[in-house]
């Protein structure tokens, strides 16, 4: 027998404790098989954020360090300046970037810092218990936006990985979503050029992923992909919003 | 090695930067602005990382990111951007990150006044940030001792793998003393065993998250060991003509200049007053006060009163101890303390 | 035959390998596991031809895909 898929040797025996059908599931595991392929095991340090994803240290083998809410970037440049040869990953979720750690976010990319940034867009805050996010949709209803978010009291939802491309330090943004088998592939994709940009020793790279948050939602896992699709990505179109430009 | 001129935050910057931290990141913010000033402005060859960051928060972020790199990694600030940095002295000592970080008094509360200060003696001693936890505090009161003490953070911050401030004030910050630097000194790299270097042969992973009540208290009580450790080890004071005063000044900083020269006139006067001067503020050096009932103790502070309980909690009597304080950015000159000390201890003020 | 193995007390029934598989090898299983799930089976696995989308679609790495090599093209 050929061996077509195994669990990536990078991620450890752990049981995830994210809910079933989570969109952090598949991309922990796309992060384990990137890890796997490229054997960067022993440099990776891999930074975790507050939110669901918070435990994620358990579920790989690499080193690791949770940052406080928001302060994932920061943390990061800290490791990335103090050792520019690991390979650095910072991983947030909406309410860590787009909340409380905008400023980091946000100068991380102002400076140029070289290391790839993924970031969780599931428009809620699931680990609190599904309050409103920034990116949560016009009219979603969370725990604090229980008629629906309103425009008037709330403001607009916040597109990160067009903000990100704005910027010359950020060399490269991409939208991704894990709905659809293809665009599974995608994200793999997107998320390993993220990788290789790092490792090649350019600015900056951002892979935005719209994940489904079956609880947050109240939705089951293949009806929360649908809604993914549906409304998510009108407000959240997938695409490249900075090419970026890598000397082979 | 011979002496030098210098301003005391260039003086610290640059002690710092010969203890091998060569990585800096901070927040301009008066009266310590010099330092990342000095760090920027260092020639290539010395190989310094300075980022100029967004905030406070972000600055004591990126301190325990390098930290947690296994570097030496430095941040200094004043009394409103070290507020800002609390949640990060909280997490940094749950952490058991060894971070030196430099708060330069000023007057507060909110965005206050710019000259001496001793108003961040509660934020930095009592934790401050969230939960049970302390910090090293190491208070100098001279640009030589803040030389000195720099450049023992760094040890004392890898000896027990806790994070130091060196606690300084406006009035050390700017004014120029005659220095003798320590000399350039490299450090082993990881600073500590858990530092983030890779998992080639050992895994290594920092959190401040608990996993359940069981997990998180043994996890505090660790911490509690950790701290009872320094507090038996590290207590640091210097006394001066102490054994004999009937009244005992305690000062830290700038102003235990000024109780110096207030205990010469005092003996001038024939009053029999010493200084008690602590050197660690965290932890509080209760050991300097045993064999010493009976005395007065007058505490001369720049706030409105925040050593002054420490004080009463290291003595006998706590009826025994008086304070007194200038806030808003006065210090008060050696007459004026020695007529306060006049005043209260009953004596006639001579000539 | 190729296979698909499904780590029984991994998985969380989110069903993604029984929605997207091609050929509908997988269906809902009826054993309840550790975690309280019912984890799917690969009840048509004469069907499968080892793409693994089911694997890199599952959010808990529960599954492995094997391609039978000795098997005889048709």
């Amino acid at each position: 027998m050929k061996t077509i898929y195994e669990r990536p040797k990078a991620l450890q025996d752990t049981f995830f404790k994210y809910c079933g059908g989570c969109g952090h599931g598949i991309i922990n595991r796309i992060i384990g098989e990137l890890i796997d392929e490229k054997k960067c095991l022993d440099d990776t340090v891999m930074v975790w954020p507050i939110g669901c994803s918070v435990y994620a240290d358990q579920y790989f083998h690499a080193d690791a360090i949770c940052a406080l809410h928001g302060r994932a970037p920061a943390v990061g440049t800290g490791l990335k300046r103090a050792e520019p040869d690991k390979l650095i990953i910072v991983y947030q979720g909406d309410g860590d970037m787009v909340s409380e750690g905008m400023a980091e976010i946000i100068h991380a990319a102002i400076r140029g810092e070289k290391f790839s940034v993924i970031f969780m867009n599931n428009a809620i805050y699931g680990m609190t218990g599904g309050q409103m996010a920034p990116t949560t949709l016009e009219g979603q209803r969370t725990t604090t936006s229980p008629f629906g978010r309103a425009i008037e009291n709330s403001g607009y939802p916040v597109n990160m990985a067009e903000i990100m491309a704005k910027f010359p330090g950020c060399v490269y943004s991409e939208r991704v979503a894990v709905n659809t088998p293809a665009n599974v592939a995608a994200a793999k994709r997107a998320i390993n050029k993220a990788f290789d940009l790092q490792l090649a020793g350019k600015g900056l790279s951002f892979v935005e992923v719209l994940s489904p948050c079956p609880t947050g939602w109240g939705l089951k896992p293949v009806m929360a992909q649908q809604w993914v699709a549906e409304k998510m990505m009108p407000i959240y179109p997938l695409g490249v919003f900075k090419n970026p430009e890598v000397a082979k | 090695m011979a002496k030098q001129f210098l301003q005391g935050n260039k003086a610290l910057a640059e002690t710092a930067i010969r203890s091998g931290c060569r990585i800096f990141f901070g927040y301009p913010i008066t009266p310590s602005s010099e330092i990342p000033e000095y760090y920027a402005a260092q020639p290539k060859e010395r190989k310094v990382t300075f980022i100029q960051a967004e905030t406070e928060v972000s600055a004591f972020n990126m301190v325990a990111g390098a930290v947690a790199a296994g570097r030496r990694a430095m941040t200094a600030t004043s009394g409103p951007g070290f507020s800002l940095g609390q949640e990060a002295m909280s997490y940094m000592t749950a952490a058991g990150l060894p971070a030196v970080i430099v708060d330069v008094m000023r007057p507060g509360p909110a965005d206050g006044e710019i000259l001496a200060s001793q108003g961040d003696y509660f934020q930095v001693t009592k934790g401050g940030g969230h939960g049970d936890y302390n910090v090293i505090v190491l208070a100098p009161y001279s640009v030589q001792e803040a030389c000195d003490l720099t450049r023992k953070a760094f040890e004392l911050a890898e000896k027990h793998g806790n994070p130091v401030v060196v606690l300084s004030d406006s009035t050390i910050a700017k004014m120029c003393e005659s220095v003798e630097l320590p000399e350039e000194i490299s450090y082993k790299v990881p600073t500590f065993s858990g530092a983030l270097t890779g998992c080639k042969d050992k895994r290594h992973v920092i959190t401040t998250c608990g996993d359940g009540a069981a997990q998180w208290e043994k996890f505090n009580l660790n911490l509690q060991e950790r701290f009872a450790k320094i507090r038996e080890e590290e207590q640091k004071w210097d006394a001066v003509q102490v054994e004999d005063a009937d009244v005992v000044m305690v000062s830290f900083g700038s102003v235990a200049r000024v109780a110096l020269e207030t205990v010469e006139i005092a003996r001038e006067h024939g009053l029999k007053v010493g200084l008690l001067r602590p050197i660690t503020l965290w932890p509080f050096p209760e050991k300097a006060f045993a064999g010493l009932d009976g005395k007065k103790f007058f505490v001369v502070e720049l706030n409105a009163g925040q050593m002054v309980q420490d004080v009463k909690l290291s003595v006998k009597n706590k009826d025994d101890v008086s304070y007194y304080g200038r806030f808003g950015g006065f210090t008060p000159t050696p007459l004026e303390l020695y007529e306060e000390i006049c005043k209260r201890y009953g004596k006639g003020a001579s000539k | 035959m190729n296979e698909v193995r499904i780590e029984f007390d991994r998985c969380k029934e989110c069903l993604y390998c029984v929605t997207f598989c091609p050929k509908k090898v997988l269906v809902p299983g009826d054993k309840i596991n550790k975690q309280g799930y019912y984890t799917p089976v690969p009840a048509h696995i004469e069907n499968c031809i080892a793409c693994a989308t089911c694997a890199r679609m599952c959010p808990d790495g529960a599954i492995s895909v094997y391609k039978d090599v000795d098997k005889k093209e048709v």
